[in-house]
């Protein structure tokens, strides 16, 4: 776009001193990622050297060939997609089902059914958390992806979530379908279902996003590294005293990228999921 | 019952439009008590229903009842009434966790008016490359915590850490920023408000986008400056926005774990000064195995997080604009 074209007030958007301003702040809220790119690719004595090594030179691109090799690390990948799947998945068949029958259907104890389950939304984890370990110990689920996944397929926040979708959505195109002899079900997934597609994409986000980074829940249900999601392998690695900074600094870009590159990919997607979400 | 036929003042549908409403009675075997839609409902809904029940409702009531118990060395309970809680009460480390969590939260909080500047920048209209500084802005937002905790434990490094050789440079000897008791929390409250600016940036962008331009072409045409807009007009019509996420960023602040846990590392000699509630929480119920102490700790975080937000809401009158 040509400045001519742009009013004289978004003129003043693109002065020099505003895209300054915004490098700077965005310098600093990037900075960590490009230290932990450039220690990935360090060796330790580099990372210990004082004054920092700000190039490394010789870039060691070994560093990321032992997390592979030294570390269970795609053991780890394996299970955090494998919990990540299965928790959108659920959430989005269950919240879906259920926001709708709250939103749009008649039936007996709808009010309290519904204030149960937005209840568990004041409720802090920790108060939920030693019994649903019990749960999962009791059914032999420790160290199994099904275990890690098991509690998350169930949101309450989905619930009010995708109600609050179906709710804005008008009542007309369900009297049509019913006449036409369609039955709840498939009211619901030929008709409906479609329409949430906004409240879908932000569940999904949010739940990939809950789900991948989430630490305390699988750091209680695991206790083999190569049973662990990679935020609790992570965690455990940095625990243990290892000292090879490089290694540590290659796994940690490695576990979080697969989702950094998805979302900034998405990124107008996710911006939009996460304000919807917030808006409701 | 009146009989409706559907020539009411209020009804101007045509009767075709209201098969739900016969306008005759007809007479029907088995009445529908009040339009219930039968057994579908429950189809949709006992999935996630017993689901919550059994991995929500049901563990918060064990929950209660853990608390009034002792966990014994090979597991089982004792009933022992309110010990655990008159135990909780006298811990020095959870009045310091809670201490510690309050100074997390405040400098959680202390990063919204950040990040409203931060979005009102980002958000200008015609602003070019917005959307890639939209990114840089959120990337802190969603990596996992985990891992940018790890870079800025090596950032924090009292050896050879980048920060303390910055600080070496204006002639300021930096301490060792993560195992000293004090310093600890409140470096990983400073990554707390970097790592949350983002949601504060993606929820007040939002709301930025819903103002009408009218009122700031109407601010200049009477000469405001910029400040000026920002703190007539931007603030006040933002302010549900900013409850709602002081709500989020107190509740969050208050579940502290995952950055402490993994920028303190389990050896560090400032940790038993340095912890939260959860981690406290976690350290008893998981590592310690005192599940009964635990459960005492997590009805205490309920009961805290719950006073606090219930003054959040009594003093939302008082800043809150609802338009």
């Amino acid at each position: 776009m040509s400045k001519e074209t742009l009013a004289p007030a978004q003129q003043g958007a693109n002065s020099v001193r505003t895209h300054v301003v915004l490098l700077v702040i965005g310098f600093v809220m990037v900075f960590p990622f490009l230290w932990q790119l450039i220690i990935s690719l360090s060796t330790n004595d580099q990372v210990m050297s004082v004054p920092p090594t700000f190039w490394p030179g010789d870039l060691q691109w070994g560093n990321f060939v032992t997390v592979f090799t030294k570390l269970p690390f795609f053991d780890q990948f394996g299970v955090s997609v494998g919990i990540t799947v299965i928790r959108v998945v659920g959430q989005v068949v269950l919240c879906s089902l259920a926001g709708y029958a709250f939103a749009r259907m008649r039936f007996r104890g709808r009010g309290i059914f519904l204030g149960v389950i937005l209840s568990i939304l004041m409720v802090p984890p920790q108060v939920y958390l030693i019994p649903q370990f019990q749960i999962i110990q009791n059914l032999g689920l420790l160290n199994t992806i099904i275990g890690i996944a098991l509690p998350g397929i169930f949101s309450a926040f989905g619930v009010f979530l995708m109600r609050q979708i179906f709710l804005g959505l008008p009542l007309e195109l369900e009297e049509a379908a019913r006449l036409d002899g369609a039955n709840p079900f498939q009211i619901f997934y030929k008709i409906m279902l479609p329409l949430a597609v906004p409240g879908i994409s932000a569940l999904v986000i949010i739940t990939t996003l809950w789900s991948w980074n989430d630490l305390l829940w699988p750091l209680v249900v695991t206790t083999y590294a190569e049973k662990m999601p990679l935020s609790a392998g992570l965690a455990t690695l940095a625990g243990s005293i290892t000292t090879d900074y490089p290694v540590m600094m290659a796994a940690s870009v490695l576990a979080m990228a697969p989702v950094l590159i998805l979302f900034i990919a998405l990124q107008r997607r996710v911006v939009e999921g996460l304000a919807f979400s917030g808006s409701k | 019952m009146t009989l409706r036929i559907g020539n009411t003042v209020g009804e101007s549908r045509a009767p075709a439009d209201l098969p739900v409403r016969p306008t005759a009675p007809k007479p029907k075997p088995k009445p529908k008590p009040q339009g219930f839609d039968g057994y579908w409902p429950w189809l949709f809904v006992l999935p996630t229903l017993l689901g919550v029940l059994g991995f929500y409702i049901w563990p918060i009531i064990q929950t209660g009842y853990l608390s009034f118990t002792e966990t014994g060395p090979f597991g089982g309970e004792e009933f022992i009434g309110l010990d655990n809680y008159q135990t909780m009460l006298s811990d020095e480390n959870v009045g310091q966790a809670l201490i510690n969590t309050l100074v997390y939260t405040a400098i959680v909080l202390a990063g919204i008016p950040i990040a409203l500047l931060m979005a009102n920048l980002v958000n200008q209209p015609g602003l070019r490359f917005a959307s890639f500084y939209r990114v840089l802005f959120f990337m802190p937002y969603i990596a996992m915590p985990t891992a940018v905790a790890l870079v800025w434990r090596m950032i924090y490094n009292g050896d050879f850490g980048i920060l303390n050789w910055i600080l070496s440079l204006v002639g300021i000897d930096g301490p060792y920023w993560t195992s000293t008791p004090g310093f600890a929390i409140v470096s990983v409250g400073i990554v707390g408000m970097w790592a949350s600016l983002g949601f504060g940036i993606i929820i007040l962008g939002a709301a930025l986008k819903n103002i009408s331009p009218d009122y700031y072409e109407a601010a200049q045409l009477d000469g405001a400056t910029k400040w000026k807009q920002f703190t007539a007009i931007t603030v006040p019509l933002v302010t549900p926005s900013l409850f709602f996420v002081t709500i989020i960023s107190v509740i969050n602040g208050f579940q502290l774990f995952d950055l402490l846990y993994a920028i303190m590392g389990q050896y560090n000699p400032a940790l038993v000064q340095s912890q939260s509630l959860v981690y406290i929480f976690y350290n008893q119920a998981f590592i310690q195995n005192d599940k009964g102490y635990a459960a005492a700790i997590g009805m205490l975080i309920l009961v805290v997080i719950g006073i606090v937000t219930f003054f959040q809401f009594r003093m939302q009158k008082k800043w809150v604009n609802y338009v």
